[in-house]
């Protein structure tokens, strides 16, 4: 198992020091020159020359390429062109923000779709099934934005159940953050929640139609029990694919969702900064983004040895 | 009950009926109609001993079996009766069935690989039937999973009790479902084509594992198979089944001594007898398949397939009954289900019975 971390571990950093190639090099292939973006009226060549220089857009791309690892590694992300304010601490007031809402949307989502799959597989052609089935069409449908202009409208602004935008740190008003995040994580959520109720659902037919759960069944076990101990848990994996990959959409659908609900995370930051083509900012939000699917990848393959002992890895004795 | 005191108990009241299957009959809803998979099978088990169930795929066997303790799917009509001791299990509440499973009656299948659950150790199988019939902590259910492992003859047993199954032979994986199988220790085990997925060698091994059972604690077993070998090799009586019908019941000395019914000698000629076939005489089959049948007519389901097959066998079935050809002294346990059995029986080899 050490071994096979530490292989891991390896591939993880070289994907992620390629990942930082391709946003770097990726960030200067797009057209458009933040010098000309920043100068605003005056587009004389002496001060755009003045402003590449500041930036140290007038040095080779290698050069800009280690200066820019070497800040990296210190957890400088240099400073915000369009802004001045340090990318690091853009970072550390919309990090949380994104981190929470997608948090939260996952957990709900897979407590929700796990449930229900689990129901409708069980209860196969009785009425839960086709609600959890028709539920699931609406979630994969209806898209997020409608979805919640519809919650912000009935929910928000006709009951006045929930704020309609704005943000509380957690750290400030645990109560009040809950408060504001619930619903634009259930809307984010229900995408994913209906993708994992469908694979699950599937995968659960299967389990339960599978040799060995007749032998659990045989074994006199509780209904309960064959369902949770020898048929879900055989599921998971599907579980657990289906979280990880669905997490780039997730990410984009964050985006979208912070702009509905005015929610200042990650999202806002990004069409800004794109905009603006502020370079710092933009290598900053895709590296971490890149990152973040990097550990999840890992943490996935994790997950699979612990889920099913047969995903036990070269180098481990069985 | 030690497992000493129920060995004593099992040699004294050898002839009790432990299972009694009375008229079973079982029909199956599909999208494509009723299929009537068992039809009106009776069939007692007494105290230690071993019978053997044997037919083509598709004769009903498994379903039979399945439905001894209520393992069949919901789309399965049941009707009949099976007594376990004299509690009705046709129609039984499932807190009443899920007590009998793996308490009073245990199953071994077919697969070992697919019957196991891959994702748990097979210490944690073993021991759940122990944590659920007798009780026991975790801790104790695994020390006693320890046990059972060496009690079917699983080298270091003690290690393999944290194994997955994929890390067992199929062999032993076998042995893994029969130790959780006779946990709690059964009065019925039921064997459903126990060594089928296994190569010859191993095969001997679980059959011997399963006569140590019936000596050492006086289980009963059902073997459900399609391999007159294993029949030979470990029976006491035998069940032919065809179509979903008891064709023949016998002692299994009289049984491949003197086939009465066409389809067991059809059974026996297919298969090959040592000396007698080598290399000369073809083995011979019995032409077409087993039917599928929708409803059970008054008739014998065999007769298509039958040489001696006339009016008589489409008009009405055969009842199942004690044979009288000719001047032979009738054999009072041998039933075969034929309006014209086999008039000279066949005589076979010892080889086949020792």
């Amino acid at each position: 198992m050490a071994r096979y971390l530490v292989t891991r571990a390896w591939h993880s950093a070289l994907t992620l020091l390629l990942s930082t190639v391709v946003v770097f090099l990726g960030v200067r292939a797009l057209p458009g020159d933040p010098a000309l973006a920043l100068a605003g009226e005056d587009r004389s060549p002496e001060a755009l020359e003045a402003i590449r220089h500041h930036y140290g857009l007038d040095q080779p791309l290698p050069l800009q390429f280690a200066q820019y690892v070497e800040r990296i590694v210190q957890g400088d992300f240099g400073v915000s062109i369009r802004t001045g304010i340090p990318v690091s601490s853009m970072l550390t007031t919309a990090l949380p923000v994104t981190v929470e809402l997608s948090v939260l949307a996952i957990l709900l989502a897979t407590a929700l779709g796990v449930g229900a799959g689990v129901l409708a597989a069980v209860r196969r052609g009785r009425p839960a099934e086709w609600l959890a089935n028709g539920l699931a069409l609406v979630g994969l449908s209806v898209p997020h934005f409608w979805l919640g202009l519809l919650a912000i409208l009935y929910l928000s602004v006709a009951a006045g159940l929930f704020p309609a935008s704005g943000f509380v740190p957690l750290l400030q008003d645990p109560v009040g953050n809950l408060h504001h995040i619930v619903l634009p994580a259930v809307i984010l959520g229900t995408g994913l929640a209906a993708i994992i109720m469908r694979q699950t659902r599937s995968a659960m037919l299967d389990a339960l139609s599978s040799d060995h759960v007749r032998t659990a069944k045989a074994k006199g076990l509780r209904p309960r029990a064959v369902i949770t101990r020898h048929a879900l848990r055989n599921s998971l994996i599907v579980v657990v694919t289906i979280v990880g990959l669905q997490l780039g959409g997730l990410i984009s659908g964050a985006v979208v969702t912070e702009q509905i609900f005015g929610l200042p995370g990650f999202g806002k930051m990004t069409i800004d900064a794109v905009f603006q083509r502020d370079y710092p900012v933009i290598q900053a939000v895709v590296l971490l983004t890149a990152t973040a699917y990097i550990v999840i990848n890992f943490l996935v393959d994790l997950l699979y040895s612990v889920i099913d002992p047969r995903i036990r890895v070269t180098g481990d004795p069985a | 009950m030690t497992t000493v005191e129920r060995a004593a108990a099992a040699s004294s009241a050898v002839g009790t009926p432990v299972l009694e299957v009375r008229d079973l009959s079982v029909t199956f809803t599909t999208e494509g109609g009723t299929v009537s998979a068992v039809d009106r099978v009776s069939l007692d088990l007494a105290s230690g001993e071993i019978v053997g169930m044997v037919g083509e795929s598709g004769c009903g066997k498994s379903v039979t079996a399945m439905s001894i303790a209520g393992l069949l799917p919901d789309s399965a009509r049941i009707s009949g009766s099976v007594r376990l001791e004299g509690t009705e299990l046709v129609g039984a509440r499932e807190s009443v069935l899920r007590r009998v499973r793996g308490k009073e009656i245990a199953y071994i299948f077919q697969e070992p690989m697919t019957s196991l659950n891959p994702v748990l150790t097979v210490g944690r199988q073993i021991g759940e039937v122990l944590q659920v019939h007798e009780r026991m902590s975790r801790r104790a259910a695994r020390a006693r999973a320890v046990e059972l492992l060496s009690l079917v003859g699983i080298p270091s047993a003690a290690k393999r009790v944290d194994n997955y199954p994929h890390q067992l032979s199929g062999g032993m994986r076998q042995r893994v479902m029969i130790a959780m199988a006779v946990a709690c220790g059964p009065k019925v085990l039921v064997a459903d084509e126990p060594t089928t997925a296994l190569d010859v060698t191993v095969q001997a091994g679980i059959l011997q594992v399963l006569r140590d059972l019936r000596d050492r604690l006086g289980t009963t077993i059902l073997v459900i198979t399609h391999d007159l070998g294993v029949i030979a090799d470990i029976a006491d009586r035998v069940v032919v089944m065809y179509a979903g019908r008891v064709v023949e019941r016998a002692q299994v000395t009289d049984l491949f001594a003197h086939p009465y019914h066409r389809y067991t000698a059809g059974l026996l000629a297919a298969s090959p007898t040592p000396g007698k076939h080598a290399g000369t005489e073809r083995l011979q089959e019995i032409p077409g398949l087993v039917p599928v049948l929708s409803t059970q007519p008054d008739a014998c389901t065999f007769a298509d397939r039958c040489p001696a097959a006339d009016e008589q066998c489409l008009d009405s079935a055969p009842p199942l009954e004690v044979v009288r050809t000719g001047s032979a002294v009738p054999v009072t346990d041998h039933l075969a289900a034929c309006w014209h059995p086999c008039p000279t029986p066949r005589t076979q080899p010892q080889e086949t019975t020792a």
